[in-house]
């Protein structure tokens, strides 16, 4: 089992990150499970949410302590120990930060993958709201997914233009990601 | 849980509030009324979605407050319609009043309730204080363990509410946040499977309507003989409800292929010499914890309460009558009990357990956690008690502090 926690802010589709990754898990007939916590809803407000993924049903219901995957959708916590609290030894980050430099170091990090996503979702989508570029940057980097069920995902949350736009979304961030080995 | 294998199925990744509101669809309400209130929003937000695209074909009165939303399905439900409500917490409490007089008026309302706490300190967060405080409200109370039972027991819900042997509210319930907003794959059943399993709804005898111009009364005043007949007659349709529950459970199974066992689910209980008692989410934490502990030997089982009200004594008794150590997880609590409630009432059935040793935990209180680990200490000290060590009466496992100070007073040791 996979345990991906999510760090963000309200608005920046932290919540819809984990529920569509969650929506492809199950797509490929694995289990997904996903969950936010937070109080009140506002924008801005530090988000945390976290996603397991199995190939058997996931029971717990807790919060995730000990991540093998960290996501960060704000680029400003990208040191915060807050971040990096519990996370296993070998693990993986995936990083939304307009520096594309693998300048983010944690003994515990083996991989750590770095994309623009939210420039790319206001190139794209016209607003930088980056989920879903990361949705397929995190594909890619933690190759537990391929990235036609989460497309096939998307279509649970957009229609119409919204949805090609960020199906081009979720290409880019599978294709322009970019990948560091620590 | 069992899952039978089917020919068709349609898994979609929902949340707990969005089986909620699929639930409520797929049951073809007359009118639904509610106030949107957090952790709950999204049940009421999806079902203004149904209504305005046409996929739900119902009354949707969009009330000012939870006071009118339950006045307006009670009314409903008396007029005979099929009616549907979801609140938490604060909301709850708004309603009381109509709550109360809804399970006095018999009427089959089926209402969603997210737990969340209810202490007045201004909080958003999960417990189930909300629960315990509305208890003996006269109403049925079933609680979901994930995404996949909020639909089943909603649906299920319907079919016990409107019994012509029971008509009688029913309440499900399921824990805030990490419920409400939990997605994960849920086997959506078929609207015709639905419409098949309320089929035998149509043979009973139809219940007492309101009459537009009819001389009737609903809700009146009884006092005495009148008041305590009522009075005896709601509790014997409450206990007919436990029964009536396992056989619905039963009948959904030949239908959608899944069952949880009614009135409570036993996992891994039969060779269990000690057992965890506990209900909702937690319940998922506690089955992971328990598979780990079987690995290494520690014969531990878990009894899932899903009918809270009526208490299902007779059956829990039989789950657990000759285990060495049992421990109750309670996510609320009852001031003058220095245990949490639902240990309590079950502490009133100890004399029938022969021999067992109970003792409580208290955990998952203003939104802590559960976790594997606090599962774990509870798991230990149960094996210590059954190993004859002395141990709490009642230990506080989200909030240790509560343990120190005064240990000798506050929490006797059991041995």
């Amino acid at each position: 089992m996979s345990e991906v926690r999510f760090h963000g802010r309200g608005g920046q589709g932290v919540v819809t990150t984990s529920k569509i990754l969650a929506n492809a898990f199950v797509r490929t007939g694995q289990f997904g499970a996903s969950f936010p916590m937070f109080g009140f809803e506002r924008r801005g407000a530090p988000v945390t949410a976290f996603a397991r993924f199995s190939s058997s049903p996931v029971r717990e219901k807790t919060q995730i302590y000990n991540p093998d995957i960290l996501v960060i959708l704000d680029p400003s916590q990208k040191n915060s120990p807050a971040v990096f609290e519990g996370l296993l030894p070998g693990a993986m980050m995936l990083l939304n930060d307009s520096e594309l430099k693998g300048n983010v170091f944690h003994k515990n990090l083996r991989k750590l993958a770095i994309i623009d996503a939210s420039k790319i979702a206001g190139e794209e989508i016209g607003v930088s709201i980056p989920n879903t570029v990361i949705v397929g940057a995190f594909a890619k980097m933690s190759g537990l997914l391929q990235i036609e069920p989460c497309c096939d995902a998307l279509q649970d949350f957009f229609s119409g233009k919204k949805l090609a736009a960020n199906l081009i979304c979720v290409d880019r961030g599978f294709k322009e990601v970019k990948i560091f080995d620590l | 849980m069992i899952t039978k294998i089917k020919d068709k199925t349609q898994v979609k990744v929902i949340t707990g509030n969005g089986a909620a509101a699929i639930a409520a669809k797929l049951v073809r309400p007359d009118v639904v009324a509610a106030y949107p209130i957090t952790p709950q929003t999204e049940i009421i937000e999806q079902i203004s979605k149904f209504h305005a695209t046409g996929e739900m074909d119902c009354e949707l009165i969009t009330v000012e407050g939870e006071n009118s939303a339950m006045n307006v399905v009670m009314a409903a439900s008396l007029a005979g319609g099929r009616v549907f409500t979801a609140t938490s917490s604060w909301g709850l409490v708004f309603m009381y009043d109509a709550v109360l007089a809804t399970a006095g008026a018999r009427a089959p309302v089926v209402m969603v309730n997210v737990n969340r706490e209810t202490p007045g300190i201004i909080a958003v967060s999960s417990g189930q204080q909300d629960m315990i405080c509305t208890r003996d409200a006269g109403w049925i109370f079933l609680i979901a363990e994930d995404c996949q039972e909020i639909m089943d027991l909603v649906i299920q819900a319907y079919r016990l509410a409107e019994d012509y042997e029971i008509q009688l509210p029913v309440m499900v319930h399921y824990d805030g946040f990490y419920l409400s907003y939990l997605s994960e794959g849920v086997d959506i059943p078929f609207q015709e499977d639905v419409d098949n399993f309320f089929l035998v709804l149509k043979d009973q005898p139809e219940r007492t309507k309101l009459v537009p111009g009819g001389k009737l009364g609903c809700g009146s005043h009884g006092i005495l003989g009148g008041y305590l007949e009522l009075r005896y007659k709601h509790m014997a349709a409450m206990e007919r409800s436990k029964d009536k529950f396992d056989l619905i459970d039963k009948e959904y199974e030949k239908i959608f292929g899944r069952s949880y066992g009614g009135q409570v689910e036993e996992y891994k209980m039969e060779d269990a010499h000690v057992v965890l008692v506990g209900s909702g989410s937690m319940c998922g934490t506690i089955k992971t914890v328990i598979d780990k502990k079987r690995d290494v030997g520690i014969k531990v089982g878990l009894l899932k309460i899903r009918m809270y009200r009526p208490f299902p004594s007779e059956i829990m008794v039989k789950a657990l009558k000759g285990k060495k150590a049992i421990g109750v997880v309670d996510r609320s609590l009852s001031f003058g009990f220095k245990g949490g409630p639902i240990y309590m009432e079950l502490k009133a059935f100890e004399t029938q357990l022969g021999g067992s040793e109970m003792i409580s935990f208290i955990d998952g209180i203003a939104n802590t956690d559960i976790t594997t680990a606090n599962v774990g200490l509870m798991i230990d000290t149960l094996c210590d008690l059954a190993a004859g060590k002395d141990v709490r009466e009642v230990t506080w496992v989200c909030y240790p502090e509560a343990n120190e100070p005064d240990l000798p007073k506050n929490g006797r040791a059991v041995k």
